[in-house]
């Protein structure tokens, strides 16, 4: 038996600390609407917030206290993602740098790069992207065309990146660049380095959404130098690298909290005295959360143990995400509404509206639902 | 909702494995076909019984002093999940919780196997003891077993635990898909021994329907691994089109989809096990069995679409599992009964108390 590993984890009294923490932090945030929980997510990017929350201890807290972080649990970490996604916080300008720079560069960044960058990353002053994904190189990731040659003491880079969120607001970029040959698994020759979006020869171009938001970028380096000291880990070990922080990418409770503050809206909308339909339909998405907010923190014991989970991953960000499509079309059976951002519309309009507008993307960004159940496939002995 | 620390009274950890891949041994060996087609003739597996006794397996959840071993509860569930993984056609799990519950209610031990109903019957005071009256339905395995848990209410509207005896009761005989006793019994005034009426302990304030839920959800989360391996296994052995069809994206995507389900309510399941007799438990159950309910169904469509025709034969042992599936989501409650009792709770609540009803705090 066992296919899988999820077992519940028990959790350290700290963690309730560091929920009570966020969530004081969260209380006054509000009381002074510096947010509006019902137009934001974390992913929306909101600089001041981000510098907020550092000041408030609640990033990097992981990380070895010489670089601003401290030492705290990955379990602590994981309540307090729990709380500022559960209040719908505008988290996005620290959120990958907290997330999945920041530990890639303490795993794999030179010291120079760790004293650099860490300690900012901490104070939500020093904010990141991933530049992965290219016009030729979306889920067939191994296919990025964009080059990286030795010059001198550091490195030239060629290329373009696409999709790059938040490029136009973010200091640093991490770049999974070709440096050789890419071999018979087609998986050797890349190589990962910190881009600081500050040097010459990087040009970012916007990219409007069909919300006609601006969160993503092009991305173009001509002859974009960098020092061999930004640099992640060994030339042509990009790959495994790539695979470990999609982990920590993808196992999140970003991957089904995205459009949390909807269901709320909707509890309220229905009111304290729901028919049977309502209450059915209402159960049937708690019974979902619950259950995903189970198997997510067996997985947050289980990266915290220092395993690779990266299956159990794939399942949970599979289906995390059915479950934030669902919530919309759950509410819009229920509340005969019409979605909209205008000003005539409701709190519970706006929400809904800015969901639909959002969610096309919760099966796409950080893998998409096809290629995660490829990865699930081969966990069973598929392929 | 997170675990607690495990009290030091339980077993420890590596005798909670040696006794759960002891049980997964002794399952694995004896539940084959023939048992399994037997059980549904209407034969009751007595030496399997009599082994899983010897092994201490019915009575694990009772204390030391009380002849049991003294489990935590997650373990008993755990152990309740690999009976549903081999399909085993005795009541376990209910014989484990009902003689535990009993036990917690301060009954005096009584002689297994047990059952447990989810009814609320009616108990009244009468000149020579106490009247037990109402119909205790689809009890699993109600003719076979010795004692039947259930709870039922006194005039005063007091909950009382009663061990009954089927004996007592007229019983008119049921079985569910998969060929399991499920039996009426009717109570018709039945006059009580006092050794027979404990006090509901706290836990048991809701009736006995969530631990039937819990055992059932846990049987569905084993049933659903054990047909996503038969599926997995039947993938890559049959072959089409010159490969084997694991091969085939569509199946890979039908069968990473199931284990999503799956893996969905085994977390579900495990969560309302660790919250036995917390303050949470009865809604982390309903969590549980409407999850795993509604995945079970999921996971028999994705499989029986693999095995193709082969897996809607008598020839291959799928469909002991699937039949279980089909029965088990609508025992002790289906999904929508338990959807909507999470849905008015929550909307009762108001949205700003949901988060905290899900984490803690
Ligand atoms: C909002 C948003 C933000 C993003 N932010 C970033 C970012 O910051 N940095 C970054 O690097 N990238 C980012 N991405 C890009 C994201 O990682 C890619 O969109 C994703 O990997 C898919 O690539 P693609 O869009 O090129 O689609 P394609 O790979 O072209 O896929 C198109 C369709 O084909 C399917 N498909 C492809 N290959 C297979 C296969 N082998 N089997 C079955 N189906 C297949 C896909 O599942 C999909 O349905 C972002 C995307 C979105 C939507």
């Amino acid at each position: 038996m066992a296919l899988f590993r999820f077992d519940s984890p028990r959790f350290p009294p700290q963690a309730q600390a560091a929920r009570e923490q966020a969530r004081a932090f969260l209380a006054d945030e509000l009381e002074g609407g510096r947010f509006a929980p019902h137009r934001s997510s974390w992913s929306t990017f909101d600089a001041a917030f981000s510098r907020r929350a550092g000041a408030a201890g609640l990033i990097g807290i992981t990380w070895p206290r010489r670089y601003g972080g401290q030492e705290r649990s990955g379990l602590e970490r994981y309540a307090i993602t729990q709380e500022l996604l559960a209040a719908g916080a505008p988290c996005f300008a620290h959120w990958v740098a907290d997330r999945q720079s920041g530990p890639q560069i303490l795993r794999q960044g030179s010291e120079q790069a760790r004293t650099e960058i860490l300690s900012r990353i901490c104070r939500g002053e020093c904010y990141f992207g991933i530049g992965m994904s290219e016009a030729g190189s979306g889920s067939d990731l191994a296919a990025v065309l964009t080059r990286a040659v030795r010059e001198g003491d550091g490195w030239l880079i060629n290329g373009s990146k696409i999709w790059t969120s938040n490029a136009h607001n973010v200091h640093y970029l991490i770049a999974l660049a070709r440096t050789g040959a890419a071999g018979e698994d087609r998986h050797g020759g890349l190589t990962q380095f910190i881009i600081d979006m500050a040097s010459p020869g990087v040009t970012v171009r916007p990219i409007l959404n069909l919300a006609g938001g601006h969160e993503f970028n092009e991305v173009h380096f001509q002859d974009y130098y960098v020092p061999d000291h930004l640099r992640l880990g060994e030339p042509g070990q990009g790959w495994a690298m790539v695979t470990d922080e999609l982990a920590f990418e993808r196992s999140g409770p970003d991957r089904f909290l995205s459009d949390y503050r909807l269901l709320v809206e909707l509890v309220n909308r229905v009111g304290t005295e729901p028919d049977a339909r309502e209450a059915v339909e209402i159960g049937r998405l708690v019974a979902h959360l619950q259950s995903l907010l189970g198997m997510s923190a067996s997985i947050a014991a289980l990266l915290e143990k220092g395993l690779s989970p990266n299956i159990e991953a794939a399942l949970v960000k599979d289906v995390g995400t059915a479950f934030e499509k669902d919530i919309p079309e759950v509410a819009r059976r229920l509340v005969a509404c019409e979605p909209g951002l205008d000003a005539q519309s409701d709190v519970f309009a706006q929400t809904l509206g800015n969901v639909v507008l959002h969610a096309p993307a919760y099966t796409l960004r950080g893998g998409t639902r096809e290629i995660l159940r490829g990865i699930i496939a081969r966990g069973l002995g598929l392929r | 909702m997170e675990g607690q620390d495990g009290m030091a009274e339980h077993i420890g950890d590596e005798a909670a494995a040696m006794m759960s891949d002891g049980v997964d041994r002794l399952l694995r060996e004896q539940v084959d076909t023939a048992l399994l087609s037997e059980a549904e003739g209407g034969n009751w597996s007595a030496a399997l019984w009599a082994k899983l006794e010897r092994a201490g397996v019915p009575q694990c959840l009772l204390p030391e002093a009380a002849g049991g071993a003294a489990v935590e509860p997650a373990l008993a569930l755990r152990l309740v999940r690999l009976a549903g993984y081999h399909a085993l056609p005795l009541p376990l799990g209910e014989t484990v919780l009902a003689c535990a519950l009993w036990h917690q209610a301060g009954g005096e031990p009584l002689p297994g196997p047990w059952s447990l109903g989810g009814d609320l019957l009616e108990l009244r005071a009468a000149p020579e003891g106490m009247r037990v009256t109402g119909v205790a339905r689809r009890v699993p395995w109600g003719g076979a077993v010795a004692q039947v848990l259930v709870c039922a209410r006194d005039e005063a509207g007091h909950a009382r635990l009663l061990a009954l005896s089927p004996q007592r009761a007229s019983a008119r005989a049921g079985e569910n898909l998969a060929g399991e006793p499920r039996v009426d019994l009717e109570f018709q005034g039945v006059v009580l021994d006092a050794s027979r009426v404990r006090p509901a302990p706290a836990a048991c304030a809701d009736g006995l329907l969530p631990y039937g839920a819990l055992l059932r959800a846990q049987q569905m989360a084993g049933g659903m691994e054990r047909a996503l391996l038969y599926a997995v296994q039947y993938a890559t052995q049959r072959t089409q089109f010159g490969r084997p069809i694991g091969q085939f994206q569509a199946v890979q995507h039908m069968l990473a989809e199931a284990a999503g389900h799956c893996a969905a309510a085994t977390a579900a399941a495990d969560l309302a096990s660790a919250a036995w007799g917390g303050a949470d438990f009865v809604f982390l159950v309903a969590v549980a069995k409407s999850r795993a309910g509604e995945a079970a169904g999921r996971v028999a469509e994705s499989c029986h679409q693999v095995h193709g025709a082969m897996g809607f034969t008598q020839e291959h042992p799928l469909h002991f599992t699937t039949r279980r599936l089909w029965s088990w989501r609508d025992e002790f409650g289906h999904e929508p009964y338990w959807q909507e009792r999470i849905g008015r709770l929550v909307c009762a609540a108001g949205g700003e108390r949901l988060w905290p009803l899900l984490v803690g705090g």
